[in-house]
């Protein structure tokens, strides 16, 4: 990884080691942020924003932090990270913050922002530590836009809010599939994402942890 | 280096320093926002107000709501007896400031409501709501009144608006609340709201509330038909919880005191 060039550290986690989809980072917030794109986006710029600075932040002093403190002070540095970006959306992005509640400071428990820090940043300089961190938010995003565009079109008949598919409801013809506005449809997106991505890039697919045996009991009659 | 790192000293040193960096940090924009901060939210709580009184127009600015909300006069009443009081009554300067969802959790400010009245099921009732009231000279021409109860998952916070002769609904509207989206949550369609509008909460002699909503639509020729909304489809328990909830802030204990007090013109 020590002579990984920038545009290989942006790039690569966005398709071939993208954090949800390879590394199953970060699945929490997938299900919870992705019933609307104008939501989503916001939520991609945050956590995109958390995890480039937390990365530049953990990259900074990593020569400073003792070994046996180091993830206490990477757990400060993005918890304090993610209030600011809280309190910014509050004060400039109100409507939508209120309706990412909870989910924004639960960035904090984002298993990408801590594993990039941990596995990328104190390791790393700086600029490379950025770039990480503004690649891995991207992988987290472009997965996150992917499963909101089909709740969203599907489940509301609109994008961005801007009705394309008139509901039934409200006077249209397209009778909207409530399940796609519920959490447990973006399981079933992200795995069908999962699948089409380990279709393209094979390498993806893992190993078998084991192989079942043959079948050799005599069966009963 | 590697080695020097590893101490005690240096341990505490860096977290120490690490803390004071921060918590400066997180300190600077927890105060400079602030303003901003507070300024969404009354923004917020107006705009939802303006939206239930049928006075709000899509993509108005900010200045517009001031503007629209500045024709409202806030004021606290007390429940029981429908009277309005004193912000002071409740500790504070300015009624706005006055929260009247707190207020119903603290034992001193509020009631409890016996289980066989609590048909909004929100088992504490605080004694004073704040009210928004306008007029036009002397003559009173809306109400709009905050109204909360149990839907199927969750309690939908909104405002009722009615006209002045305080029986016409103007419009109503649920800020928050968190019912199945698509069945439920269809509480928030604009098509279903439009339908409240021109509906009378009570009947000739005022006394009980008769809101109803009922299965398969309102049909012209329906009997009290001015007092039925069509049923959400797909959500008996949510629109059973909006009745109820309706019809128990419209009743003697929510707002009928304060409403029959108006209507007399003794307050």
């Amino acid at each position: 990884m020590a002579d990984a060039s920038a545009k290989q550290v942006l790039f690569e986690p966005i398709f071939s080691n993208n954090p949800i989809a390879l590394q199953i980072l970060g699945i929490c917030s997938a299900l919870a942020v992705t019933t609307s794109m104008n939501v989503t986006l916001v939520m991609c710029a945050a956590v995109i924003a958390v995890t480039a600075f937390s990365n530049l932040a953990v990259s900074l002093v990593r020569t400073q932090i003792p070994g046996s403190i180091r993830i206490i002070v990477q757990m400060t540095i993005i918890a304090s990270l993610v209030i600011v970006v809280d309190q910014v959306l509050k004060a400039y992005a109100y409507e939508i913050s209120k309706q990412l509640s909870v989910f924004v400071g639960l960035i904090i428990t984002n298993c990408i922002v801590m594993g990039r820090a941990e596995g990328f940043a104190m390791k790393n300089g700086p600029w490379l530590s950025f770039l990480d961190g503004v690649g891995n938010g991207l992988g987290y995003s472009v997965l996150l836009i992917f499963v909101a565009f089909f709740r969203e079109l599907l489940g509301a008949g609109s994008l961005f809010g801007v009705s394309l598919m008139p509901v039934v409801n409200e006077g249209g013809w397209y009778i909207p599939n409530g399940l796609l506005l519920l959490p447990p449809s973006a399981f079933f997106i992200i795995g069908l994402a999962i699948w089409g991505l380990r279709t393209w890039k094979p390498e993806q697919v893992e190993e078998p942890d084991y192989k079942m045996s043959r079948h050799v009991a005599k069966e009963a009659f | 280096m590697a080695k020097a790192k590893e101490t005690v000293s240096r341990t505490l040193v860096v977290a120490l320093v690490l803390s004071i960096v921060f918590s400066v940090v997180v300190s600077t924009a927890a105060v400079l926002l602030r303003p901003a901060q507070i300024q969404n939210q009354n923004l917020d709580i107006k705009t939802n107000i303006l939206s239930a009184a049928g006075m709000l127009e899509s993509g108005s600015s900010a200045e517009q709501i001031e503007e629209a909300f500045a024709r409202f006069d806030v004021r606290l009443v007390d429940l029981d007896t429908g009277e309005f009081v004193e912000p002071s009554a409740v500790g504070v300067q300015d009624p706005m400031k006055y929260d009247m969802y707190r207020a119903a959790s603290d034992p001193q400010m509020s009631t409890n409501i016996p289980s066989s009245e609590d048909k909004a099921g929100i088992k504490r009732r605080p004694n004073v709501a704040k009210v928004y009231t306008m007029s036009e000279g002397d003559q009173l021409t809306r109400v709009v009144l905050p109204i909360h109860g149990y839907g199927l998952w969750s309690t939908l916070y909104g405002f009722i608006s009615l006209e002045g002769d305080l029986n016409t609904i103007e419009g109503l509207g649920f800020y928050a609340h968190a019912e199945t989206p698509g069945l439920g949550g269809e509480v928030d369609n604009p098509r279903w709201k439009r339908q409240w509008v021109g509906k009378e909460v009570y009947n000739e002699d005022r006394s009980e509330p008769q809101v109803r909503l009922v299965k398969g639509g309102v049909s012209a020729d329906a009997q009290g038909k001015e007092h039925k909304v069509d049923a959400l489809s797909g959500a008996t328990l949510t629109s059973r919880g909006v009745e109820q909830l309706v019809n128990y802030w419209m009743g003697d204990r929510g707002y009928a005191p304060f409403l029959q007090k108006l209507r007399e013109g003794e307050v």
